[in-house]
Parts: structure tokens; sequence; C-alpha cells
């Protein structure tokens, strides 16, 4: 077949390419911007590959080839190896365990010849292409439990895994799987209870757990003075509020103690109890305190590309990685801030209109996938730059300085782009 | 969430100042451009100290990698133990990433040595230079005083707000009173650091910053060719000259003997030398000029003789007959003279220096009965007159630590001898001794009075301030008037003066072609030596005027356990007048001059415990090493 040009980019979605250009070029920039001295020779650096935004620009580089050849792909070809990628992503993920090295405290790094390259990120593609195999299935019925316990534990068994690595951060945005799931017909009455697990847990380590114990039998003994006439005209509603309560009190006495001591780390605890408030540690605080002091410091209007002095000078830790918001927060101010806040959210409702003009199951769910990755991935990220949520290690989408992210981020999208362009020539 | 973030970063960014504040705190460094020092100049606009540049030796603990710390130690003299120690007290003082002394204003050879294999030993270890001063005459030590880190106590002192810990400031002498001219201005720059405060460059193009202006230069009345011959002079002797330009109350020189070189007290040594001066048993570092105070002795008789003339209680024919000896108290005064007639007017009473006539005189003065007798008012009118002399107060000369001096009022007297006393009780201060004391400064200002027949300005070192704004100087160009004793009454007392030298007590201070005015004096001494109060060597003391009809000099000077004034204070207080009248000695007096110089009137056994001329002989070892 000999396609023209214009065949060529046929059925592109440009909104979403101009919205990844423009969010990868701001990440570049911001990059350089943390890290230019004033008498910096650029060319040189770009030459050399020895800072970090030359390295960035060849992995955007890198990126690009493989967007044009993903875009090349048939279709067909990411529905039909979709279970093989997973299958290999989980090897990936095993062969780290056994031979991977130690980078920052996690044990997630492959190093192939010179490059360090995270699997974890890798692995989001492929159970993103699980999940959507999965759920497009003809004999998947996600009314049923077994499908949804199924769908569950094709997004949790890689993060069991990750977490394994020492790599909690990137295990948690496993997690995000679950609001596609939510699309795809999970009861809301899961999350309800999930966001009640939450408030239970943060009670938990906010309030004495003997306070919590007296709080929860006195609210157990209204509810059934309150509802004593149907409980007398249904007995199981008894047991259902005193299982309840049972499992409330059992939940705050033991297991999150149990968990705060033996399952998280340390640091993790820490920064935990810091952003709620109950510690004041100024090491675990840090990080979030340079944070805000670089964000908040940029005003309205910002000091200026290139004039931010706390993003420059090495105040804010991992600026060009984790806290690479700082330099957007301080050069460009709030002003900046809200623009760059509007091009992901763009992103965000251009990917969500994309996935629902999807005529299969696959494609939609995938789309969606996208959209929950990334979404999980800014809120956390630009929440622990201000402050709002606890330091938790993982990348801004596109912008943050790595290569193993923006590749991920770059098939996924891209990915999500040949299916949508195929989206009229069959029916999946 | 999106929502929940915005509003967040409205709050952080717009609605919080804080952190714009805390942002500056974080990257913006202040650091302080120090100026050079103001120079001093003496009035023939020579440099008596200027500024050297020493280097210091700083570290950067974190940046002190693969050196050769034999070699170093070897050069800086300390073994590896003292480095070691070092290394750890810079770190525990500034921390690992920034700069701390390691070797603080480095001795010349070692610097030599230092500089030439500097390059082994960076980036952890840096020179830096640091300004000290230097004294090319090597004199007028107490004069000038010195400069020295700012001491813990002072940093706390709101007064010295400006100052930082290791800043160095005047310390002594005209250098601290006169610390916030020669000082100068420092510049401010700002400069943007990086989290582990390594300077990164100019903050925001250096626009808030501001330059360092040089100190101001002092110019001053003192002839450091006159003050190094005083020091010549008083070589050998302890007590003190003070010369003064009566027109303009401009101090020419001011001697305090034994002295030291002042190049003891600056640059690495100072800390050790200071110590050892302050120790010796011949207090060099104690400014006898104005610090030490005396009864003037015979000295006094012309100011006696002024009250008198004013009071009206004498008149300048007025004689007295004295035979030998005062007898108008109980016990008699004796006098070095008993022939008929010495005593027959003022100018013959003065000229003989007569016990009688002035003790009669001070009697007169003070019994008065215009004023109600010594008890209502006499003593009080007396000693009123001796304030407006400048005596028994500080006369306000521009270095600190000037002594008061005393001089007895009806409330001193009252409380010395509980109410029981008269003017008999007083009678020696009439000769210039008894209860009164004055510092060698206030004898010389006297001078000044009767010089200028009445009129003095505060005498003062620093004639002028360059580019001057301040209003230091405003009071020492006002001038003083003194009561208002008539032209009469000073030329008699003007003319004794001259004949104590033409004929008097004061023949050795003859200079050929000048006519001169001065006074002997004689002090007697008394100390204390286990508990008993004994007799101790006379002080001599000897105060002029030259020319005599309008002086450019008034001296006083003041040997200690000396004798006679006549023998040794005359001859120091005329060699000095010619000096600076005549700019050199004539052939005639030069075998004086040498005997003078040669002189030692200290005591032998305090001259073998002083450490002084050894401490001396090491500056000027280094002087001249350089």
């Amino acid at each position: 077949m000999n396609r023209s040009q214009a065949k060529l980019t046929q059925g592109i979605d440009w909104p979403i390419v101009g919205l990844y250009l423009a969010l990868v070029i701001i990440g570049i920039m911001s990059i350089f911007a943390a890290e230019y001295r004033g008498e910096d020779n650029i060319w040189q650096d770009i030459i050399h590959l020895n800072k970090n935004y030359s390295r960035q620009m060849m992995w955007f580089g890198v990126s690009v080839v493989l967007a044009s050849v993903i875009w090349l792909t048939d279709s067909k070809f990411f529905t039909a190896t979709a279970n093989l990628m997973y299958a290999g992503g989980l090897l990936l993920l095993l062969l780290v365990l056994a031979i991977g090295k130690d980078v920052k405290g996690s044990h997630s790094w492959l190093v192939i010849g010179g490059f360090q390259f995270q699997p974890a990120e890798l692995t989001k593609l492929c159970t993103n292409l699980a999940l959507a195999k999965y759920l497009s299935s003809q004999e998947t019925d996600f009314t049923k439990l077994r499908s949804r316990l199924i769908a569950a534990a094709i997004a949790l068994i890689p993060a069991g895994i990750i977490i394994l690595q020492d790599e909690t951060g990137l295990a948690l945005v496993y997690f995000s799987f679950f609001l596609v799931m939510y699309r795809e017909g999970l009861p809301g009455v899961l999350l309800v209870i999930a966001f009640s697990g939450i408030v239970l847990v943060l009670s938990a380590l906010l309030v004495d757990k003997y306070v919590l114990f007296i709080i929860f039998s006195v609210i157990t003994a209204l509810v059934i003075y309150f509802m004593r006439r149907e409980i007398k005209r249904k007995r199981s509603r008894l047991l259902v509020i005193l299982g309840v309560y049972a499992f409330c009190s059992v939940f705050v006495m033991f297991i999150v103690p149990f968990a705060f001591t033996k399952v998280l780390k340390d640091y993790q605890v820490r920064r935990i109890e810091v952003m709620l408030g109950k510690e004041n540690d100024p090491k675990a605080t840090y990080n979030t305190r340079q944070s805000m002091i670089a964000i908040g410091s940029g005003g309205f209007w910002g000091k200026g590309y290139l004039k931010g002095t706390q993003t420059r000078y090495d105040f804010v830790p991992e600026q060009s990685t984790d806290f690479i918001f700082c330099t957007v927060g301080e050069d460009f101010g709030f002003l900046g801030s809200v623009i760059f806040l509007a091009l992901y959210v763009s992103l965000l409702f251009r990917i969500i209109f994309v996935a629902e003009r999807q005529r299969s199951t696959f494609s939609r769910v995938y789309a969606y996938g996208v959209a929950s990755i990334v979404f999980f991935h800014l809120a956390i990220n630009i929440s622990m730059t201000i402050g709002l949520a606890p330091v938790i290690g993982i990348p801004l989408p596109l912008v943050s300085y790595g290569g193993s992210s923006l590749m991920t981020f770059t098939m996924l999208i891209f990915i999500m782009l040949r299916l949508d362009a195929d989206r009229q020539m069959v029916l999946r | 969430m999106v929502v929940l973030i915005i509003t967040r970063l409205f709050f952080l960014q717009i609605v919080e100042k804080k952190y714009a504040k805390l942002a500056d705190a974080n990257a913006v460094l202040r650091k302080v451009v120090y100026p050079s020092r103001g120079i001093i100049f003496d009035r023939k606009g020579r440099s008596i100290l200027s500024n050297d540049v020493l280097y210091d030796l700083v570290v950067t603990p974190s940046s002190v990698k693969n050196i050769d710390t034999a070699y170093l130690c070897n050069i800086l003299r300390i073994d590896k133990e003292e480095f070691r120690k070092r290394i750890v007290n810079a770190i525990v003082k500034n921390g690992r990433v920034r700069q701390s002394v390691f070797a603080a204003l480095l001795p010349a050879e070692v610097f030599g040595q230092l500089q030439e294999s500097m390059y082994l030993f960076q980036p952890g270890f840096e020179l830096v230079p640091r300004q000290i001063r230097s004294y090319p005459y090597a004199a007028a030590a107490n004069i000038l005083g010195y400069i020295g880190e700012i001491s813990p106590e002072r940093l706390k002192d709101s007064a010295y707000a400006s100052y930082n810990s290791g800043d160095y400031l005047g310390l002594a002498g005209l250098e601290r009173t006169y610390e916030s001219v020669l000082m100068g201005q420092r510049g401010i720059q700002y400069l943007v650091k990086d989290n582990l405060n390594r300077p990164q460059g100019a903050y925001e193009g250096g626009e808030f910053d501001s330059a360092a202006i040089a100190g101001k230069n002092l110019r001053l009345s003192l002839d450091i060719d006159l003050q190094q011959f005083g020091e010549k002079l008083m070589k050998g002797k302890m007590g003190s000259i003070v010369a003064i330009d009566p027109q303009t109350g401009g101090i020419l020189a001011m001697v305090s003997a034994p002295t030291f070189d002042p190049n003891l007290l600056t640059g690495s040594y100072r800390s050790t030398n200071s110590v050892l001066l302050n120790r010796d048993t011949t207090k060099p570092t104690f400014n006898r000029a104005i610090q030490a105070t005396y009864p003037p002795g015979s000295t006094f008789k012309p100011m006696i003789a002024l009250v008198g003339l004013d009071e009206g209680v004498i008149t300048p024919s007025f004689g007295y007959p004295c035979g030998g000896a005062y007898y108008g108290c109980s016990r008699p005064i004796k006098c070095e003279h008993h022939d008929a007639g010495h005593a027959a007017n003022l100018r013959l009473a003065l000229s003989h220096s007569c016990n009688s006539y002035f003790s009669h005189v001070y009697r007169l003065s003070v019994d008065a009965s215009k004023f109600g007798g010594i008890r209502i008012g006499g003593l009080q009118k007396w000693s009123d007159y001796m304030s407006s002399f400048g005596f028994g107060h500080r006369i306000g000369v521009d270095v600190p630590s000037e002594a008061r001096g005393t001089v007895p009022n009806p409330a001193f007297y009252d409380k010395m001898y509980k109410g029981s006393w008269n003017s008999c009780t007083s009678v020696f201060l009439g000769i210039g001794q008894g209860e009164l004391t004055l510092s060698p400064l206030q004898m010389a200002n006297a001078m000044c009075i009767v010089a200028n027949r009445g009129s003095y300005f505060i005498p003062h070192f620093v004639q002028s301030i360059d580019n001057d704004n301040t209003n230091l100087l405003a009071k020492y160009k006002e001038k003083h008037i003194v009561a208002h004793i008539t032209d009469t009454a000073y030329s008699a007392v003007i003319h004794g003066m001259a004949d104590v030298i033409t004929s008097g007590t004061g023949r050795i201070a003859q200079i050929e072609g000048i006519s001169i005015g001065g006074k002997t004096g004689t002090v007697e001494n008394y100390g204390f030596v286990d508990g008993k109060r004994v007799k101790l060597k006379n002080h001599a003391v000897f105060v002029a005027f030259a020319p005599a009809e309008k002086a450019r000099i008034a001296i006083a000077v003041i040997v200690e356990n000396s004798g006679f004034g006549a023998r040794y204070a005359a001859p120091i207080a005329s060699l000095m007048m010619e000096k600076y009248l005549k700019d050199s000695i004539s052939t005639k007096r030069q075998a004086l001059m040498k005997t003078v110089m040669e002189t030692v009137t200290m005591d032998n056994a305090m001259v073998l415990k002083s450490k002084l001329d050894s401490l001396n002989a090491t500056a000027a070892l280094k002087k001249n090493g350089k």
C-alpha cells in the first residue's frame, strides 16, 4: 500500500498531540531553569549530555521515534499482544527484584548499558493494556464479583511486586485503575466504603485509639437506639450494625497500628504524620517546606524565567524530577501555575472526550486508564509540592526529568491515539 | 481536585507574603565590603600610620582533599595535632562548607612561602587579604591607639549594632575617639547563594549594592619629628612631656615614658604583645601625660599669683619680707632663699620661687573678706578659679581616659578634716603641694593660658578631618576666656617667668635668641612602702612657653623621681622647644642633648624587671625585616 503524506497523519487527534508537545517542552525548559547557572556553555552541555535537560532532550528524541513507530503499527497489534505484554511486564518486575539496582533507597532500577531504567513505569502501560483486554473480552461480565476480583488482581499484582521493590509511590498509581473500573460499572458503594476506609485510617492516626473506640461504641449505641423499630422488624440489621462496629474497632485498634509499625517504612510514617500536622520534624518537613517557599515566593506574576532563586540554587531537593512544579510556581507565579494546570486539565478532558467516542470497549477502557494514570500522577505530585499530600515520590507526567517516565507516558498516549485513529475501522 | 489545588496555590502565592521573605532569607547573602581605614597625618602631612595588607589563611573544611598536610604544617610551623585541632575548630565555628580562619595575619616569611605553593592546597585553603595598621615612625603609640577585633560584649551593645563578629575597630587613642570617621562607610553587596551558602553571583545584577566609602583621613597638629625626639629624650626615664601650640590648642607632642613601639600591637602578635605590655612593671600602656596626676609644685606659683592679682589682694609691686621661711602658720614653711628683698615684688618672688611669698598670697586670696573668708566663700571662689584654668575636671582632649586631677573645695576639706580647717590647713596649696593634683596636660594647658594672657583652646590632636561633615571638631575651635585678669597682671607674671630663665632657677633652659617664660618645680613625693607613708625621691617638673612675647609652644615636662626640677625637666623642655622653634639643636647644646638622652633615672630594679626594651627591639627587627 502506498500511503500519501496526507494519509499518514489521517485520524490523529491534534489537540492531544499539541498538549503533549507543550507539556514536554515546558518540562525541558523547567529542567533547564533548575540547572542553569549563567556561565554554563549550553551547546557543550547539550552535545555532551552531561546535564539533566540535555538528557531529557535526548529522551524526547527517543520518544518521538517511539511515537512514530507506534503510529505506524497496526492497532490490532496492541489488542493482540496485550496479555503477552502484561506477562512480559510482570517478568521484568520480577527480574528487577532479582538483579535490580538500588537508587535512592528503592530497588526498582535495571541498568542496561549505562542507562538506568525503571520497569515499574513501563508496567503501567502493560497493566492498562491487559485490563482493557480483560474488560473487553466476551466472557467478562463486570456485574459479577468474580470478574471484578480478576480485574482488581490484574491491577494490583504489579503493585504488590513494586511494593516489594520499595517504590511505594509508583505502586499507589495502580490504584488509579479502580477509577476505570468505576466507569465500567463498579458500584458507587465501593467508593463510599473506600472513602470511609480513608477516614477511618486518618482518624486512627489523629485520635487516640481508645477515644475512638469509645466514640464508635457511643455511635453504635445511638444508631441501635434510633433504629430500634427497624431492628425489631428485621433482626439481621442488628447483626450488620454490630459487624460494622466490630470491624471499625478492630481496624483502628489493631490493623492501623500494625500497618504503621510493621508494613510502612519509618520515613513514610513520618511523612504522613508531618502532613497531618502530628509531628514537626524539620528534617521530614524540609522538602515540603522548601518547595512551598519556592512556589509561594513566586507571587502572582512570578519572578520571571531563570530568575527564581530557590529552584536555581538547589534549595528544593529533587527539583528536576518530583519537585519540577516548583520551577513553574516560582518563575511564573500564580498565573503561570494556573495556565500550566489548565494545560493538564485540557489534556485530561480531551482524553476523556476521546475515550467516550470509542466504539470498542478495549479502546474506551484503555483511554480511561490513561486519563486515570495521568490524573493520579498530577493530583498527587502537585498536592505534595504545595503541602496538601505527603511526599510520595511520583513524577509529573511528561514534565519531570526521567527517561522511563517520559517514554511510558509517550507510549500510553500514542497507543491511545493509534486506537482512536482506527476507531471507525473495526469494532472490537 | 484541581479546584482544591488552585485554591491552595492562591493562598500560597498571593495571600501569604511570608514565602517571598523566606525565599530571600534562603537565597540572598548580605556581604559587607570593608573600606580602607582613614590614614592619620601629622602637621607636616607625613602619614604617621598607614594601612598594610596581611593575609589570613582561610579553610573550607569540606573542600580539603588530597593535600600534603605535613608540608602545610611545616610552612605554618605547626604540628599535625594542631592542624587537626584547627580544622575541628573551623567546623565547629562555621560548618564544613563555609570559610573559617585557619591562620590569621600570616607573618611575611610564612606568607611568602605559602603563596608560592598555594596551588598545592587549593581549593580547600585560600589566602584572604586583611587590612592592618603599620607605623613607619614607630612613635606616638599611646596617642594613636590601636585597632582590634570587637569583643563579644560590645557586639551585644546596641551602640555597636553595625559591627559583625570579627570586625576590627579602634580600641584606644585616636583610633577609638575617631572610629566613626576613620572606619568609613561599609559597602553592602547582595549575593545570591545556593543551598550550601556558596555565593553564586550578584543579586539582581547588583542593583541593591552600595559601594564602600573609604575612611576619612585625620590631620593632626602633632609633629612626628618632635614626638620622636621627645620619646628619645625621655628614654630611661618615667614621666611625660606635653607640648601645645597655644594659638590653636593643637598638641604638638605628647610623650609618655617609658613607651612602646606601636607596631607591637598590630598583626598576628597583637594579643600576645598586648598582654606582655599590660603586665610590664613600667606600665607603658598607661598614658602618663593624661592619665597620671601629680602635685604641680612650684610650677603652680604663676597661677597663685594670677588669682591674687585678679582678686585684688596683691598688685604686681606687692612684696613680702621673706627671711628664709614662712611663719604665718604654726609650722614654718622653708624657703630656698633668705637674702633680703628676694621677694620684694611679684616678678622677683616668681623668679626666685619664694615659698613664703606664695604661701602668703594663697592665704590672702582665700581669706579675702569680700568673699566672707575661707570657710564661707574664699576657698570656693579659689577653686572656681582653678576650675576655669582647666583643673579638677577633664579638659576634653580627643584621646580617651583623661584624668580629672584634684582641686580641693570646702566640701573636700569638710570631709577630710571633719569641719575643722582654715587657710593654714591648706597653706601648702600656695606652693603647689598638698591635695591639689594636675595631669601634665593640665599643666601644659595652664601655660597656654598664661602665654595667651587669659584664653585657651581645648587641647586636641586632630586639626582637620578630610571632607569633614561631622561636628566632632567644633569644640576645639572655640576660644575659652579664663576669668578677667588684667593684661598688666599677666605681664607681671610673664616677666617673672622670663626672669626664671634668664636669671632664676631655670637658667639651663635658655635657648639662644628666643625669650622663654618658664617655671621649675620640685614635687615632694610620698608613697607607701610596706604600708608606711615614706618620702620618695622628688619629681622634677618644668613648665614653659616660648617665645615669651607671642608663644608658639607651651610645654610641661615631668620626670618622676629625678630630683630637682631644673636638672632634667628643664633641659628636656628646652630641647623640645628648640627643636620645634628652630628645627634642630644647636651644636653647642648637642652635648646636653646626648647627656639627657643617655641618663637613666628610672629605678634600677624596675628596669631589670621590665621586658619593654626587648619587646621594642623585636618590633624594630620585624620592621627592618620587612
